[in-house]
C-alpha cells in the first residue's frame, strides 16, 4: 500500500504526485501584462525613494517601475541588472517585506506596498525568456582573477569583472553552480530550474571559465597557489559548516542538518523520492528552519513543529515567512531549548526545557516537555568552514573593510563568508559587485 | 427629495439627463432600453438627407486614451452621422415617442447648407411627434469636408442663416449644437441667438489624433494603414466644455440663452458642475458608450442626494449658481494670500511635493535627512502644485493668511482690501492713467 501522512517512520511518497506538484509549484504566481501595469501604476515615483535605500543593491526602483508603465519591461530589466545581475533570483527570494516593500510609502499610507518584488520578476523574466543578455564584454585587459565559490556573491563578482574585460576562473567545490540558489532556497521560490537557467544566462557575458568539483583547501588548490597565478582572488565560499546542537542523543538516526535535507529535496527531480518523517521537529528560528519545516509539511509529514529557544520576536525569519509556515500547518513553539533526544537506533522524541532571559543571558527554567519525533532537523545556524589561516577573522567570518578587502592585499571576500550585511542573496550580490568594482579599480590603477 | 424634472425651452423630461446624439441613440432598440433604464431624453443620432444612406468605414472607428487600469479617459471617433435610411429612423422615432410621451425626444439633423434641403426634411421630422430639433454643426470629420457639420459651425454667418431657415420652416424648438473647434466660442453662440435659435448645446467632439502606431506609422484607428483625424470626447474634454459653457453663460450678448451642457459628463458631479456654470440640462455620450445605460441610476440618485444635502429644490435653482464667480483674471483679488501647509501626521514621506516644487521653479519645500518635508513660507508663491501632486488627500492644504499677517515672501503685511490687476501699481495701464 502507498504511504500516507500517517505512515510511521521516515518514508518517501506520502503524497500523490499531483499533490506534490501543487505543493512545490510557484509560491507567487507571476504577473501577466495587465496585472503588471495595474501594479506599476501604484508607484508614486517618490523623490529620492526610500525603497532604493532599502535595497542592498540600490536598484533604481521607481525608474524601473516607470519603464514597466511605459510599456518597456526590457528596459526595466536593464535598470535592475545594472545594479543586480541576479535580479531575477532576488525578485523571487528577497524578503521584500523587510527590504524595499517595507520602505514603500504606500506601506506607511495604507499597509499595502507597491509589489516591487513581483514587478521586478515581471521585468527580469521578460528579458530572460527572450534569451537576451543585454551586456557586452569590454576588450580583454589581460588580467586574471580567481573566484572561489559560485554562489550569488561569486557569480555577481564574476559577471562584473568579465564585463570589464578581465579573465575570470571560478573554482566551485560542488558539481553545479549557484551556491544556495541551487541547494538552499526553498523549492517553491525558484521553480523550473531557474537557478541553473539564470547562471547560464549570466555566463553569456563570456570570459568566465567554470571549474567544478574543485575545493579550496583540498588537493593542490590553495590560496597561495591562487595568489601566485592570478592578479586578484575573490573568496565567496559561503557558510558550509553547520552548527551542532550539543544535546544528548544527537547521533541517533534521522537526526540531520536541515540544510542537507533541503539540498537533497532541491536536487530531487521527483519529490516523491524524498523521505520525510511523520512527526518532524525542526530546531531553529531562521529562514532555514522555516524552509525545512514548510517543505517537510509539503512533502506530507503529518505533524511539523518548529522550536526556537528564544522569544518569538527574536526569530530571524520574517513575520511574512512565519506566517507562511503557520498557514501551511507548521506549529511554532518559542522559548524552549532542546536538552535530550530519545530513542534507540532511531530517534523517537526530543525533550525541551523552557527558557527565560536572565541576568546571565538565556537560562532554562527547569520545566521540560517532550515532543514525539521520528525526524529531527537541525537549523541552528551555519558557520564558515576551513577559512584560510592567513586571513583575519571577525566573529567567525572573514574580516573585510570597505568593498570586501581582506587583511591580505590582493584577496577580497564577500557574501555570507565575510563580515558585513545580512546573510541574504541580495547582500551577497551587492558585495560581489562592489568587490569587482574595487578589484577592477585596483588592477587598472 | 429634490425635484429633478427638467423644463428645457419648454421640453419636459423627468430628469435633466439626455443621451447625446451618437451611437447609443441610433435606433429604436437602444432608445427604448435607455428610456426603460431611466434616461430623461435622447437626442436621436444625427439624420441626413433622404436618398442613399451615409457610408461608414468598415474598419475600426475609435481611438482611446487610457488612465490607470485601462480606465477610458477619452475616445476619438471617425464615425459619420446615421448610416440608416431616413425613413427607417423617422418611423422608429415616431413609435418610441408615442410609447414614451413623458421623455424628451430631440432629433439631430445635418443636411447641406441649402435652404431647400432644410425645407424638405423639417416637416418630415416634425411629423414624428418629436419635441425639438438639434442642428449638428459640430462633426469635425467626414461631413465637414462636404461642407456640413463643423464646416458650418466654424462660420457664424452660416449658423445664423441655417438657424433662421429652421425657425422659418418649423415650429419646433431649435437647439444649435456647437463645435469646440473654433477660437472663441462666443461668436457662434451669438450667431445662433441672432438667428433665433432657442438654445445651444455644447460641445461636440474636439478634432484629434489619439495615438500613432509606432510599428506601422499609422494614426489610430488605422484603416488599412492610414488614419484620419477624428473627434475626441469623454472625461478628458470636460474642462474644455466647462469653460465654453461658462463663456456663453456670462457673455452679456448671450446671457439667458439656454444651454445644454455636453462633454465628459460621467458622474452626477460632472453634471452638477455643468449646471452650476450655466447649463440647464446635460447630455451624455461617452459614459453611456463605455459603461452602458445603467449609469443613469447613479447620475439621478447622485444629483438628487447632493441637491438635498445643499437644499436645492429644483434643477433650475442650481443652474447658473457659479456663473457670477467666473471672472476675468484681471479681476482676481491679488491681496488674497495663502501658503501651503503640510500635515506631518498624514505625510507618508514620498517627497513628491518636494520634487514638484524644487523642479517647478519655487524651491519652497525643504527636505531633511529624515525625510521631513516643510514649506518655506519665504519662498512659497502659493501655486498649490504640491497639493495637486500629493497622493494623500488633505495632507497638504492651502491656508489663507489673515489680513495684517506678514507674507514672508514679500515682507509685506496682507491687506484686507480687495485689490486687482486693474489697480495694481505694476500695471502700465494704471500708471498711464495717473
Ligand atoms: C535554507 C536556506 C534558505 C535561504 N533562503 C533565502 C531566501 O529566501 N532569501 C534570501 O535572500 N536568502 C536566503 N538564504 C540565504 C542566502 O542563500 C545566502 O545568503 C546566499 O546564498 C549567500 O551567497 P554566497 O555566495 O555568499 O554563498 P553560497 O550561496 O553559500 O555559495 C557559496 C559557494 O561556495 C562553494 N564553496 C564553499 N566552500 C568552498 C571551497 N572551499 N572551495 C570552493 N567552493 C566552495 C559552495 O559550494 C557554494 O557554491 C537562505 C539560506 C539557506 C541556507
Ligand atoms: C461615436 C460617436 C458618434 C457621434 N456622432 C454624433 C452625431 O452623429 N451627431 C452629433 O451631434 N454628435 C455626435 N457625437 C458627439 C456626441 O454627441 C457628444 O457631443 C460628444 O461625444 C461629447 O460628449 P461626451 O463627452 O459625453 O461623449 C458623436 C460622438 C461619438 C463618440
Ligand atoms: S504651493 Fe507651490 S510654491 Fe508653495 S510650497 Fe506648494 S508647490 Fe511650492
Amino acid at each position: 500500500m502507498a504511504n500516507t501522512e500517517r505512515t510511521p517512520g521516515v518514508v518517501a511518497g506520502r503524497l500523490a504526485a499531483e499533490a506534490l506538484a501543487e505543493n512545490f509549484g510557484d509560491l507567487n504566481t507571476p504577473f501577466d501584462g495587465h496585472e503588471a501595469l495595474v501594479a506599476a501604476d501604484r508607484c508614486y515615483f517618490c523623490y529620492d525613494a526610500p525603497c532604493i535605500t532599502a535595497c542592498p543593491t540600490s536598484i533604481d526602483i521607481p525608474l524601473f517601475i516607470r519603464q514597466i508603465q511605459a510599456g518597456q519591461p526590457e528596459s526595466a530589466a536593464k535598470t535592475i541588472f545594472d545594479q543586480n545581475i541576479l535580479g531575477g533570483m532576488c525578485a523571487r527570494v528577497c524578503p521584500t517585506e523587510t527590504l524595499c516593500e517595507e520602505a514603500c510609502v504606500r506601506e506607511a499610507a495604507e499597509g499595502k506596498p507597491v509589489e516591487i518584488g513581483r514587478l521586478q520578476r515581471f521585468a527580469t523574466d521578460a528579458v530572460m525568456a527572450a534569451g537576451v543578455h543585454p551586456y557586452d564584454r569590454a576588450p580583454e585587459t589581460g588580467k586574471k582573477v580567481a573566484i572561489v565559490g559560485a554562489g550569488p556573491a561569486g557569480l555577481s563578482c564574476a559577471h562584473r569583472l568579465a564585463m570589464n574585460g578581465h579573465k575570470v576562473v571560478m573554482f566551485e567545490a560542488r558539481s553545479k553552480p549557484g551556491g544556495l540558489n541551487e541547494y538552499g532556497i526553498a523549492t517553491y521560490k525558484t521553480v523550473d530550474d531557474f537557478a541553473q537557467a539564470e547562471v547560464d544566462w549570466l555566463l553569456q557575458i563570456g570570459g568566465i571559465e567554470m571549474v567544478y568539483d574543485h575545493k579550496l583547501g583540498a588537493g593542490d588548490l590553495t590560496l597561495d597557489a591562487l595568489t601566485e597565478k592570478y592578479d586578484a582572488v575573490f573568496l565567496a565560499v559561503g557558510l558550509s559548516g553547520v552548527n551542532a546542537l550539543r544535546a544528548e542523543g544527537e547521533d541517533h538516526a534521522h537526526v540531520r542538518d536541515a540544510v542537507d535535507f533541503i539540498s537533497e529535496l532541491r536536487q530531487a527531480a521527483n519529490k516523491s523520492t524524498v523521505p520525510v518523517g511523520r512527526d518532524v521537529v525542526v530546531i531553529g528560528g531562521g529562514m532555514t528552519a522555516v524552509d525545512a519545516a514548510v517543505q517537510s509539511k509539503l512533502l506530507g509529514a503529518e505533524h511539523v513543529t518548529m522550536v526556537y529557544r528564544r522569544p518569538w520576536d527574536r526569530m530571524s525569519a520574517s513575520e511574512h515567512e512565519l506566517h507562511l509556515a503557520t498557514s501551511k500547518g507548521v506549529r511554532i513553539i518559542t522559548g524552549a531549548a532542546p536538552t535530550r533526544l530519545t530513542g534507540g537506533e532511531v530517534v523517537t522524541g526530543i525533550e525541551f526545557a523552557y527558557t527565560e532571559d536572565g541576568p546571565n543571558g538565556l537560562a532554562q527554567t527547569g520545566e521540560t516537555f517532550t515532543l514525539k519525533a521520528d525526524q529531527v532537523l537541525k537549523a541552528i545556524g551555519q558557520h564558515l568552514d576551513g577559512a584560510p589561516g592567513v586571513l583575519d577573522l571577525d566573529g567567525g567570518k572573514i574580516a573585510v573593510t570597505g568593498p570586501g578587502r581582506t587583511s591580505q592585499t590582493g584577496i577580497w571576500a564577500g557574501g555570507d563568508c565575510a563580515t558585513g550585511g545580512d546573510d541574504l542573496t541580495v547582500t551577497a550580490v551587492a558585495e560581489g559587485r562592489d568587490a569587482a568594482d574595487d578589484i577592477h579599480a585596483t588592477l587598472m590603477g | 427629495m429634490a425635484d429633478l424634472t427638467s423644463d428645457f425651452i419648454g421640453i419636459k423630461s423627468p430628469n435633466p439627463f439626455w443621451l447625446a446624439s451618437a451611437p447609443p441613440t441610433d435606433k429604436e432598440y437602444n432608445v427604448r432600453r435607455a428610456f426603460e433604464a431611466g434616461w430623461g431624453g435622447v437626442v436621436w443620432k444625427t439624420l441626413g438627407e433622404a436618398g442613399p444612406p451615409i457610408v461608414n468605414v468598415n474598419g475600426p472607428r475609435y481611438g482611446v486614451v487610457y488612465g490607470a487600469d485601462r480606465r477610458v479617459l477619452g475616445i476619438n471617433n471617425i464615425e459619420l452621422i446615421t448610416d440608416r435610411p431616413l425613413e427607417v429612423n423617422l418611423e422608429e422615432i415616431t413609435r418610441v415617442k408615442k410609447d414614451f410621451p413623458d421623455r424628451a425626444m430631440i432629433v439631430s439633423i445635418m443636411v447641406p447648407c441649402e435652404e431647400q434641403a432644410w425645407k424638405d426634411i423639417l416637416p418630415r421630422v416634425e411629423d414624428t411627434g418629436c419635441d425639438g430639433i438639434e442642428l449638428n454643426f459640430g462633426c469635425p470629420h467626414g461631413m465637414s469636408e462636404r461642407g456640413m457639420g463643423s464646416a458650418v459651425g466654424q462660420v457664424p454667418e452660416y449658423i445664423q442663416m441655417v438657424a433662421e431657415w429652421c425657425k422659418t420652416h418649423t415650429s419646433l424648438p431649435v437647439i444649435v449644437k456647437l463645435t469646440p473647434n473654433i477660437t472663441d466660442i462666443r461668436y457662434p453662440a451669438r450667431a445662433a441667438k441672432v438667428g433665433g435659435a432657442d438654445a445651444v448645446s455644447l460641445i461636440n467632439t474636439v478634432s484629434s489624433i489619439t495615438s500613432v502606431n509606432l510599428d506601422t506609422m499609422s494614426p489610430e484607428p488605422s484603416i488599412d494603414g492610414k488614419g484620419s483625424h477624428g473627434g475626441f470626447c469623454g472625461p478628458a474634454v470636460k474642462p474644455i466644455a466647462l469653460n465654453m459653457v461658462a463663456e456663453i453663460a456670462r457673455d452679456p450678448e448671450t446671457a439667458g440663452l439656454p444651454i445644454s451642457g455636453i462633454g465628459g459628463v460621467t458622474t452626477w458631479r460632472d453634471a452638477a458642475e455643468f449646471l452650476a456654470l450655466g447649463a440647464s440640462n446635460v447630455q451624455v455620450c461617452t459614459a453611456a458608450m463605455v459603461y452602458g445605460f445603467g449609469i443613469i441610476k447613479e447620475l439621478t440618485a447622485g444629483l438628487s442626494a447632493w441637491m438635498d444635502e445643499k437644499g436645492y429644490a429644483s434643477v433650475a435653482e442650481v443652474s447658473g449658481r457659479a456663473v457670477p464667480n467666473v471672472t476675468d483674471w484681471q479681476y482676481l483679488n491679488l491681496n488674497y494670500v495663502t501658503k501651503a501647509r503640510i500635515d506631518q501626521d498624514a505625510c507618508i514621506k514620498c517627497g513628491r511635493c518636494y520634487a514638484a516644487c524644487e523642479d517647478t521653479s519655487h524651491q519652497a519645500i525643504s527636505m531633511s535627512p529624515e525625510r521631513v518635508f516643510e514649506v518655506i513660507d519665504a519662498e512659497c508663491v502659493a501655486c498649490n502644485l504640491c497639493v495637486d501632486v500629493c497622493p494623500v488627500e488633505g495632507c497638504i492644504t492651502m491656508e489663507e493668511l489673515a489680513p495684517g499677517a506678514v507674507n514672508e515672501r514679500t515682507g509685506q503685511p496682507v491687506s484686507s482690501d480687495y485689490g486687482n490687476w486693474t489697480t495694481h501699481p505694476n500695471n502700465p495701464a494704471t500708471r498711464a492713467a495717473e
